[in-house]
């Protein structure tokens, strides 16, 4: 009986991973299939006005780093403060708040940057695309900063403050080092999540035909320009957003795999 | 001469009404090994932890009584209990070092291990770092095994090397007190030995106190027995003395192994 309820178990679950497989791999295959075949070099020389990608690719890597800039000393801060100093109601506090925004829905995140940096400057900007994707970041890198601190041992603290380091230089030089690994892959995986947003910016930054890297403007993105093409009437568009949709899989899986080269080498 | 006199220590932890120390008067003797032993829950680290005062990283816990420290230079004691300053902290810790149960290295090379404490203490010039770390490890007889990888991380080394790195970390800062809590109890027999060894080489410099599970560890290496139970000190005497003659029927139960 025992092992028939076993077997049974074992066959649902390799069902269930099955089916998710199966949805991957179709993806993958369609992405693979259409994205290639509408794939050429002029893609990543001209811009969009002139039929390439050339300024959405560099467009939607500014907009990530930028927002990276802001998302990862402000999220890692964060974490170390409800880690490390935070005790009681306010850590907590903050912690529940980053679990709430890790699911928060991405586009409400982009209409409420819209409704402060967007629509009393009268525009689209590259800023509001920032701002927005920063705010989804910061909880991303706050709750990767917490868990990782967390598996520091105790001990690890109190070897460094038994040495007669204050508290501060523990942090930096001990326990900070200790998880760093794991900080790294979580900040890697914040900025791949990132990189291929599309709600956080359709109304914030919104994307633009044409090269530019005034962030006042409206601002470049690979993943707006796939949804605006994929909309569009003619094949020769629908073609296009096929390949950026395949360059824009392939950007984030590579930063992902990179997240994962990187915990496997150092550890 | 004592380095350290508990005077009537009482210790509670926070949020707990019982407190887990009563009483304590107990003297640590320069240059020797006073061990403190007792069956789990007895107290024998709580009062170690004491004794640096590591116990404050967690807020709340109640401190009565006194701990004087000697002070090496003026032949004057002050009490530890009284410190507020961090700064004061900072120098109590590089007064009183400590070897935890698991060896803790930290993250880094080698080299930098030895080094952190006296880099904290404010040594930059980089000779005087070199030749510390270089006494601090043939102190800790590790010198042999890691003279040639000091660049290499210390995650690398068995655990009974990472245990004399943490005692050659400890060293480097030249403590007057080492207190060590339960230090071989995650090793093998062979690193437990080498570790015995070096406790016992290190008290010329040093005086220490060793909390240990190990009754035949006591006796082997301590000049100085503390027996511990329930949060009283229940006797305290030369070591041939506590294995050989005890005084406390308790003591006696606990060394032949009828309790605990």
């Amino acid at each position: 009986m025992r092992l028939q309820i076993n077997k049974l178990f074992l066959a649902l679950s390799i069902l269930s991973a099955l089916i998710g497989l199966g949805f991957l791999g179709w993806i993958l295959v369609t992405l693979f299939i259409k994205g290639v075949s509408s794939l050429h070099l002029t893609l990543f020389l001209n811009d969009l006005v002139d039929g390439g990608l050339r300024n959405l690719i560099v467009g939607q890597l500014v907009l990530a780093l930028l927002a990276a800039l802001i998302g990862i000393p402000l999220g890692m801060i964060a974490g170390i403060y409800i880690r490390e100093y935070g005790h009681g109601k306010y850590a907590n506090l903050i912690r529940d708040l980053s679990d709430i925004m890790v699911s928060a829905p991405s586009i409400v995140i982009g209409a409420f940057v819209y409704s402060f940096a967007v629509a009393p400057f009268g525009g689209a900007n590259g800023f509001a695309g920032i701002i927005a994707l920063s705010i989804m970041m910061i909880p991303i890198i706050i709750n990767t900063t917490d868990s990782m601190l967390s598996l520091v041992p105790k001990e690890l603290r109190e070897a460094g403050m038994a040495l007669g380091a204050s508290k501060y230089r523990v942090i930096l030089d001990v326990v900070i080092k200790a998880a760093k690994v794991g900080i790294m892959t979580g900040v890697l995986l914040a900025f791949a999540r990132i990189a291929g947003e599309t709600a956080p910016l359709l109304f914030t930054s919104e994307t633009s035909n044409y090269f530019n890297l005034d962030l006042t403007e409206s601002f470049p993105s690979l993943t707006v320009s796939i949804y605006n093409l994929a909309n569009e009437p003619e094949k020769s568009s629908r073609d296009l957003a096929w390949a950026a949709s395949f360059i824009l899989t392939v950007m984030v899986l590579l930063i992902n795999l990179a997240g994962r080269y990187l915990t496997r080498n150092k550890k | 001469m004592p380095v350290m006199k508990i005077k009537n220590f009482s210790f509670t932890y926070a949020g707990v009404e019982a407190p887990s120390l009563k009483n304590i008067t107990l003297p640590i003797e320069k240059n020797q090994i006073t061990a403190l032993i007792g069956p789990s829950g007895c107290g024998k680290s709580t009062l170690l932890r004491s004794m640096n005062r590591i116990h404050d990283l967690y807020p709340g816990n109640k401190y009565d009584g006194k701990i004087n420290l000697l002070d090496l230079e003026t032949g004057k004691y002050n009490n530890i209990l009284a410190i507020k300053k961090e700064n004061e902290f900072i120098q109590l810790r590089q007064q009183v070092g400590m070897i935890f149960q698991k060896p803790t290295p930290f993250p880094m090379s080698i080299f930098d291990n030895v080094a952190y404490g006296l880099k904290i203490a404010g040594i930059k010039n980089k000779t005087e770092l070199s030749d510390r770390v270089e006494a601090s490890l043939k102190g800790s007889a590790l010198w042999k095994e890691v003279h040639d990888r000091l660049g290499k991380s210390a995650m690398g080394l068995s655990g009974g090397q990472q245990q004399r790195l943490c005692i050659a970390r400890a060293v480097a800062v030249k403590p007057e007190v080492l207190l060590f809590d339960e230090p071989t109890s995650a090793l093998d027999p062979i690193s437990t030995g080498a570790i015995e060894e070096l406790i016992v080489e290190l008290k010329k410099d040093v005086s220490i106190a060793i909390v240990t599970h190990n009754m035949q560890q006591a006796s082997r290496i301590s000049d100085y027995t503390a027996f511990m139970y329930l949060g009283d000190l229940i006797e305290y005497d030369k070591t041939e003395n506590i294995f050989l003659n005890p005084k406390e029927k308790r003591t006696e139960d606990y060394i032949t192994g009828r309790f605990g």
